[in-house]
């Protein structure tokens, strides 16, 4: 997580009402953000969206529209998915890649219309990702920068199909992963979505701010005898985690490729050409040098980001992410490891603190959905 | 928020008890242990070791982060809570009684009288 006090921090349409609910705020890219809500807690959010459903305002996130007379090719020439083949109103998740390889960031272009994208980008990147596709664009004032005009609230969880329902029924509800619809809000339009980052069935809702607060409090009314619960960024984390969901930041990177970071399945060479095209095709070819590999501890001690991984005593990589998981009741990491340690039921360690503690490469995702 | 009238405090939210002339025993307080959320592990000192007032001695984890542990005077450990290795949530469920961390004999009496007192801590949360 990146914070950075010393700005402003700027507040969401939600954050009254994450106050209401006792959040506990921290800094999060630029914005004050609930970590966890006081009288629930991490492990409470977290279980309760495995079992029930949880509400996450996700109102930080970076909105950019590409739209009008050859918007297709634009979008096409930037991001690692082939956008040409997406149906109106379908979802893919890709990357932006640097020249070299190396990942700008992640995001979901969510096709609208023939000739009319939304690209969902990570807060802490939004002014990079802006820059980078105006620098890479033909006619960069065709990426707009709408971040200011949509806050976003996820709802994910087994109940969420029936709390969705309850509130703004659409077409959106029965659909499989990767769709997006327009329901109607109190006489305002949602973009919603069947994506999510839990791992669990839900929906990613795209709302003009002004109605935010109101869509929030009536599905938090809706789904509370279905034992829905607003959701921090903490149960974020290690619901994303139990996934093996890359963060950026972490498991991506300018400096990590996609395919060390086994998100290669999400770049479409096929003869495209697009920003990092032709190096992604030579590290294919060649084959990573590093991959992302589970982790689970053999000794006591939770690996944490930034902790190194020892092989015979010497660092051969880095822990990109690790928490105690609440479903599983054990410590799980991910760490980028050099190729020759990645099969799984390689013996490393993670140096906690000083203290070299036993893991073992395990497979990923940690948790089957 | 739970501030016993008969413990002494640090900046960092640890508790000192003192159990006889020189022995003390510590714990972190319930404001701590609220900010943390469930604790899910936790690394403490070995008896017999050593420590200046102020040293990082172990750490308290929850889900979401590591807390160091602080020794609040210097010391010798003589005691330590062999029970939070497999049942860290004692510390959630009971910060002074079943969650106390390790017992240290003190080896200078002046810095117990230089720890906060309960109403002292109560304002140090207040200002979060």
């Amino acid at each position: 997580m990146s914070d950075s006090p010393e700005h402003a921090m700027r507040r969401t349409p939600l954050y009254a009402e994450h106050i209401r609910a006792g959040g506990q705020m921290v800094p999060f890219a630029g914005f004050e953000m609930p970590v966890q809500y006081k009288g629930a807690g991490l492990e409470v959010e977290h279980n309760a969206t495995r079992t029930a459903a949880g509400l996450f305002d996700v109102s930080h996130m970076g909105e950019v529209v590409v739209q009008g007379p050859g918007a297709t090719a634009l979008v096409d020439a930037l991001v690692t998915a082939d956008v040409r083949g997406l149906d109106e109103g379908a979802a893919t998740y890709a990357l932006l890649c640097h020249p070299n390889g190396g990942v700008v960031d992640d995001l979901y272009v969510y096709r609208l219309g023939a000739e009319r994208y939304l690209l969902v980008i990570n807060a802490s990147n939004i002014e990079k990702d802006v820059a980078h596709m105006r620098a890479h664009c033909a006619e960069p004032a065709r990426i707009e920068n709408r971040s200011d005009d949509f806050a976003q609230i996820a709802l994910q969880g087994p109940a969420a199909a029936a709390i969705l329902d309850a509130v703004a029924p659409g077409e959106a509800t029965g659909l499989p992963r990767n769709q997006i619809r327009v329901h109607d809000f109190e006489g305002a339009s949602l973009l919603v979505a069947t994506t999510g980052y839990t791992g669990e069935a839900g929906y990613e809702i795209y709302t003009p701010p002004a109605v935010a607060e109101a869509l929030w409090r009536a599905l938090l009314r809706a789904g509370e005898p279905s034992g829905l619960r607003p959701v921090g960024l903490g149960a974020r984390d290690t619901l994303r985690l139990e996934m093996a969901y890359a963060l950026y930041g972490h498991e991506l990177r300018d400096d990590i490729n996609p395919y060390e970071a086994r998100v290669g399945w999400a770049v479409k060479l096929d003869g495209r050409s697009f920003v990092g095209s032709d190096a992604l095709a030579r590290i294919k070819a060649e084959g990573a040098a590093r991959r992302l590999c589970g982790l689970r501890m053999i000794d006591r001690g939770i690996a944490r980001a930034g902790y190194p991984v020892l092989h015979e005593g010497v660092a051969v990589g880095e822990v990109t992410s690790g928490t105690q998981s609440p479903t599983l009741g054990a410590p799980i990491a991910v760490a980028l490891l050099p190729r020759a340690l990645s099969k799984i039921g390689t013996e490393v360690a993670v140096d906690v603190r000083g203290r070299s503690r036993r893991a073992v490469v395990t497979g990923l995702p940690f948790l089957k959905r | 928020m739970n501030v016993p009238s008969d413990l002494q405090y640090t900046e960092e939210h640890e508790w000192v008890r003192k159990d006889g002339d020189d022995v003390v025993t510590i714990g972190i307080t319930a404001f701590a242990a609220e900010q943390l959320g469930a604790v899910v592990y936790v690394e403490l000192p070995a008896e017999g070791d050593t420590f200046a007032k102020g040293d990082s001695v172990g750490q308290v984890e929850s889900t979401k982060s590591v807390s160091d542990i602080y020794a609040p005077l210097s010391g010798t450990v003589v005691e330590i809570n062999a029970e939070l290795e497999d049942n860290p949530e004692l510390i959630n469920a009971g910060p002074y009684e079943g969650g106390w961390l390790f017992k240290l004999r003190a080896e200078a009496a002046g810095e117990f009288a230089e720890l906060m007192g309960p109403d002292e801590y109560a304002d140090h949360t207040a200002d979060g």
